[in-house]
């Protein structure tokens, strides 16, 4: 339409004006200006097309729940044009068009709309050859804005806050409230999510008396030290605890309150009559916003549609701005006897009560309207009224904002007396205030709000308790029970984002969904953008009708965050998985490692070798480690510390093995069991001294291991402490024929077979770096794996590679050491086995010892032990073609029945042949029994069970004397 | 996000904690028969109510014991186990 004179307390400034283009035409606004306002202000009539049947529309609400006028920025889709403030040099397109908004190819549906039924989808998706054709149809006509899968990527940062008292809505109410905590010694963050605060107050008294007191209001808590107030915010959800996200422009802050008061108002409903969508059709508050706000002169001469005190209110103000009222139609059969009703009649205006508007006329904008006598729900059309019109301003109801009361746990109950659902009960540290709460009025919502911010005081103990007086409830009924008016042409519109009319609900309740959540689900009402904001509340009441039930019987649907939509990148955001290196990372990277994931620590794989193949470099380093000496970073390994006098009886209950008779310099291998008897971890225990051991866990359990370590000390309240000393320590693991020549080379201490054999456990300096060194062979070589301070890690790393280069030292990765433990048929714990394997099945019944007391595990294991044994890890050998294709978990098929799966597999280069361990059912696991394994693609590889070790079966490798003696 | 008081740190967000599951006492394996051990390791009672629980908060190591109301989802209070508070229990 166009711009007003300047109205006082207007939000634009008109000193500079800002350019921009729609539908790549050019206009001008003001700074303040929102894109809706700007527009309308230049004359444009309609601002977009409804999503179903591509019908004009304009402003309903004006309120950030527009949904019809959604528009494109650039690579930013779905701008709600209603609340986004103007800037200068936008580029904007309508969404949701076809060609343009003035010849939408997509208006032709609304002559389509009887083969459009309520329920389509479902209805039109039961045949399924059809669906392609509706999918790519849907596809073309549904839809609003465009993703642009090239735009730039955003990463938006969170923020966190806290305060003591959250205030969501900085209206009278909320305003109120804020202070009165605030005074009582509570911090406090109101938030709104308008460009200013003031809420409805600031057009609803316009040039009237209270006007005064609100605007101290606002002055007293805008100057007050201890409240934050954030315009442009929105609280988007509710989560427990008082953890509110809150959203704006830039990010989203998670903000953590100690009680928060809900003082977000109420959504003003449409009345449901024919064409009530038209441009011009709009709410009376949508109408005073665009004059008070933005000096938008929304219509010349309109018609008033009002059942409460809001319609006069909002006729007056229509006058006072210099639009011509047409008529006022009143649904009630009497107006209350008001100051606002008398002032109205004497200025002459035709006031029909008990009228309502039978259907309005027009194109792209109202034009005329009918008024029909009206006597609840009954119309009479035979006695129709013509009025000249080109706008319609409709106030015949509210809906509290109560999403977040919702989402809090509230308790919500219709109140027939003022018409509306008002909090019945409020979960601890919730308090709610103002027309949310069932208050209306300025007076009665400022000491609403004054009660709710001292009752949250009084909450959080900055107050001494007392009785505090509940303002009255409403006496008054600002929303009339029946704003649907029956045509028998329809589009009579209930839900203006998905295009529902009176008629869909009927369809609906007489299909069957006669309950409010399935028919919304059913007809699709409070799914579009809105979500239900304008169109939830008239639903209930036609389900309540048609249902002959009052309305508390049919309830509302359930309310989930976000109330309203959040941009995805400021959810993305950055993410927090954090990630662990051990203390030789940089040594690695430098060697060329490729890393990979194990658990959250990154390990190499391999390193790459300029002009070989991954394969060929993982061979490379087995055979290194087979032929002269290989080190290996296992610094990811779990390291505990137990000591104390109960140190060995609690390892005791929690390995399977025996370790208080180990004497002080050996080590032990041990396992893990769960409740279950299932494995869930293993390792090396190494007794340090009398009271003192150090065991090593799996690198993806240390961390579970620990924990689950202090929870049975913490119940079994033994004598001993436990450390974690995972990342205080480097460890290393030096493998391979010349590992001892070579470490000799590096320390003073007797590496001998008689002073340091197999299985022992030492302390002395390596390098001159003390170490805790222990010879063990995970590999199946002569090996040593030293554990040093972690800072020192990197000083042994380069003193072991340099004087290794005479040695044939290669570091080798997780690929090589996954290999030669398979050649040696140990496990790994989680991937040879898993969540239901005993040791029994994994074959490690060796380190179990039935006969102690007890340990975690025992008593099932009992229990298993007398039935017979379902699966068995075992050996294997591939036979024939096909063999590179099997990988970790294909499946053994045998008589066209799953009898097990491949746990581990892979190409010796050292015995030349594939080797692998395999879970299998009992029946095939004597030695040379063939099976087969299903690869990928479905072909199947001829196998056959073979013993373990694959690779120096008898051990001489790691113990040579001992072997040689044991030989003897 | 909830909040969970830690008898040792104070309030905290659940985010830290790890919850392990309902304190149950262990039959005694020597005694018991092995339907019972077996009710005892696989069972668990997932009927709301108000509950005995172990958590663990994480960055500071600390087990402990949290009473839960699960059908208002509502931590009673919390103790560290077998502490003074408890024994009075």
């Amino acid at each position: 339409m166009s711009r007003l004179p300047p109205v006082s307390g207007e939000w634009i400034q008109r000193d500079r004006t800002l350019a921009f283009t729609f539908e790549g035409r050019r206009y001008a606004g003001f700074p303040g200006d929102t894109i809706t306002s700007a527009l309308l202000a230049s004359g444009i009539d309609v601002l977009g097309r409804s999503f179903k049947y591509h019908r004009p529309r304009s402003v309903l609400s004006f309120a950030n729940h527009d949904a019809n006028i959604i528009v494109q920025r650039g690579t930013t889709p779905n701008v709600r044009a209603d609340i986004t403030p103007l800037t200068d040099g936008m580029a904007l397109t309508p969404v949701n068009v076809h060609g343009s908004l003035a010849r939408d190819k997509g208006r032709l549906l609304d002559h389509l709309s009887r083969f459009l039924p309520v329920g389509f989808y479902y209805k039109a998706f039961h045949t399924k050859q059809l669906f392609p054709k509706w999918e790519s149809l849907i596809r073309f006509i549904g839809g609003l804005g465009i993703i642009d899968i090239k735009a730039e990527r955003l990463t938006t940062a969170k923020r966190y806050d806290f305060c003591d008292v959250l205030v969501v809505g900085a209206g009278a109410s909320g305003l109120s409230a804020a202070l009165a905590a605030a005074e009582a010694g509570a911090s406090v963050v109101v938030v709104d999510e308008n460009a200013q605060a003031g809420g409805s107050a600031a057009y609803g008294l316009a040039g009237q008396p209270a006007g005064d007191a609100w605007q101290s209001l606002r002055a007293r808590a805008a100057a007050h030290a201890s409240i934050q107030i954030r315009t442009a915010t929105t609280a988007a959800g509710y989560y427990a605890d008082h953890w509110i996200p809150l959203v704006d422009d830039e990010r989203i802050t998670k903000l953590r309150a100690r009680a928060v008061i809900i003082s977000t108002g109420a959504y003003e409903q449409p009345a449901v009559f024919r064409n009530n969508d038209l441009p011009g059709v709009m709410l009376g508050s949508a109408a005073r916003r665009l004059i008070h706000r933005y000096a938008v002169k929304p219509f010349n001469r309109v018609v008033v549609l009002a059942a409460n005190e809001d319609g006069y209110r909002a006729a007056l103000d229509f006058l006072a701005h210099g639009i011509e009222v047409a008529a006022l139609v009143d649904l009630r059969a009497t107006a209350l006897p008001t100051e606002n009703t008398r002032k109205l009649a004497a200025c002459g205006i035709p006031i029909h009560t008990g009228h309502c508007i039978h259907e309005a006329n027009g194109l792209d904008r109202v034009s005329s309207i009918v008024a029909v006598p009206f006597d609840d729900g009954y119309t009479d059309p035979g006695r129709a009224i013509h009025i000249d019109c080109d706008g319609v301003a409709m106030s015949v109801g509210w809906a509290p904002a109560a999403a977040l009361l919702y989402q809090a746990g509230a308790g919500m109950r219709f109140d027939e007396a003022v018409g509306q659902f008002v909090p019945d009960h409020l979960p601890s540290g919730i308090f709610a205030a103002g027309r949310v709460n069932g208050i209306h009025g300025i007076d009665r919502k400022m000491a609403d709000g004054a009660h709710a911010g001292l009752a949250a005081a009084m909450h959080l103990g900055l107050v001494p308790r007392r009785n505090l007086p509940a303002v009255p409830p409403e006496t008054t009924c600002h929303s009339h029970p029946w704003p649907v008016f029956a045509h028998p042409q329809g589009k009579n519109f209930v839900d203006f984002d998905e295009d529902l009319q009176l008629k869909d609900f009927e369809n609906a309740v007489q299909e069957g969904f006669d309950n409010i959540e399935l028919m919304k689900r059913y007809t699709t009402a409070g799914m579009g953008p809105s979500q239900g904001k304008h169109s939830s509340m008239n639903a209930v009441r036609i389900l309540a009708r048609l249902r002959g039930e009052p309305i508390d019987a049919i309830g509302t649907t359930t309310s989930r965050p976000f109330f309203h939509p959040v941009p995805l990148s400021h959810l993305a955001g950055r993410g927090f998985v954090a990630e662990r290196e051990t203390p030789l990372h940089g040594r690695h990277v430098a060697a060329g490692a490729v890393l990979m994931p194990a658990g959250n620590w990154q390990r190499p794989e391999y390193y790459a070798i300029r002009g070989r193949t991954r394969e060929q470099a993982i061979c490379g380093e087995a055979l290194a480690v087979r032929k002269g000496a290989g080190l290996i970073d296992v610094g990811t390994l779990g390291k505990i510390e137990i000591s104390g006098p109960d140190a060995g009886a609690f390892l005791e209950r929690i390995y399977t093995g025996r370790f208080a008779n180990m004497r002080p310099g050996t080590t032990r291998y041990g396992v893990m069991l769960d409740e279950a008897a299932v494995i869930v971890d293993d390792g090396v225990v190494a007794r340090l001294d009398e009271g003192r051991y150090y065991f090593t866990t799996t690198t993806s359990g240390s961390a579970t291991v620990y924990r689950e370590l202090g929870r049975l000390n913490t119940l079994w309240r033994m004598n001993c402490g436990i450390v974690n000393v995972t990342g205080h320590k480097a460890a290393l693991n030096l493998a391979g024929p010349n590992s001892r020549k070579l470490l000799q080379s590096l320390t003073h201490s007797d590496l001998s077979e008689a002073a340091f054999p197999y299985l022992a456990a030492r302390e002395f300096e390596v390098a001159g770096i003390a170490a805790r060194v222990l010879r063990i062979g995970f590999v199946g070589e002569l090996g040593y794996e030293i554990h040093v301070p972690a800072d020192q890690g990197a000083v042994l790393w380069d003193a072991l590679m340099t004087i290794g280069k005479s040695f044939g030292l290669r570091p080798f990765g997780v690929e090589a050491q996954r290999l030669l433990r398979l050649e040696k048929g140990h496990i790994i714990v989680s991937q040879d086995t898993d969540g239901l394997t005993t040791p029994d099945e994994a074959a490690v019944s060796w380190a179990v010892k039935m006969d102690k007391p007890f340990f975690v595990g025992q008593r099932s294991l009992a229990i298993i032990r007398k039935q017979p044994r379902r699966q068995q890890l075992a050996g294997f050998e591939l036979e024939g073609p096909g063999a590179e294709g099997v990988r970790e978990c294909h499946l053994i098929i045998t008589d066209g029945i799953i009898a097990g799966r491949v746990t581990s597999v892979a190409w010796s280069p050292t015995l030349n042949k594939y080797i692998g361990l395999a879970m299998l059912a009992t029946s095939l696991t004597a030695q040379g029994t063939p099976f087969w394994i299903r690869a990928s693609g479905g072909r199947m590889v001829a196998a056959r069970v073979v013993p373990t070790p694959f690779y120096d079966a008898g051990g001489l490798r790691q113990k040579p004397v001992q072997a040689m003696a044991e030989a003897a | 996000m909830k909040l969970m008081p830690c008898p040792v740190n104070g309030l905290r967000p659940v985010s830290e904690f790890f919850y392990w599951g309902e304190v149950r006492p262990m039959p005694d394996p020597d005694r018991c028969d092995d339907a019972a051990w077996a009710d005892y390791v696989f069972n668990r009672n997932g009927a709301p109510g108000i509950k005995k629980e172990w958590w663990y908060h994480t960055p500071s190591g600390t087990w402990f014991i949290a009473e839960r109301d699960t059908i208002r989802d509502e931590v009673l209070r919390t103790w560290l186990h077998a502490s003074p508070e408890a024994e009075q229990q």
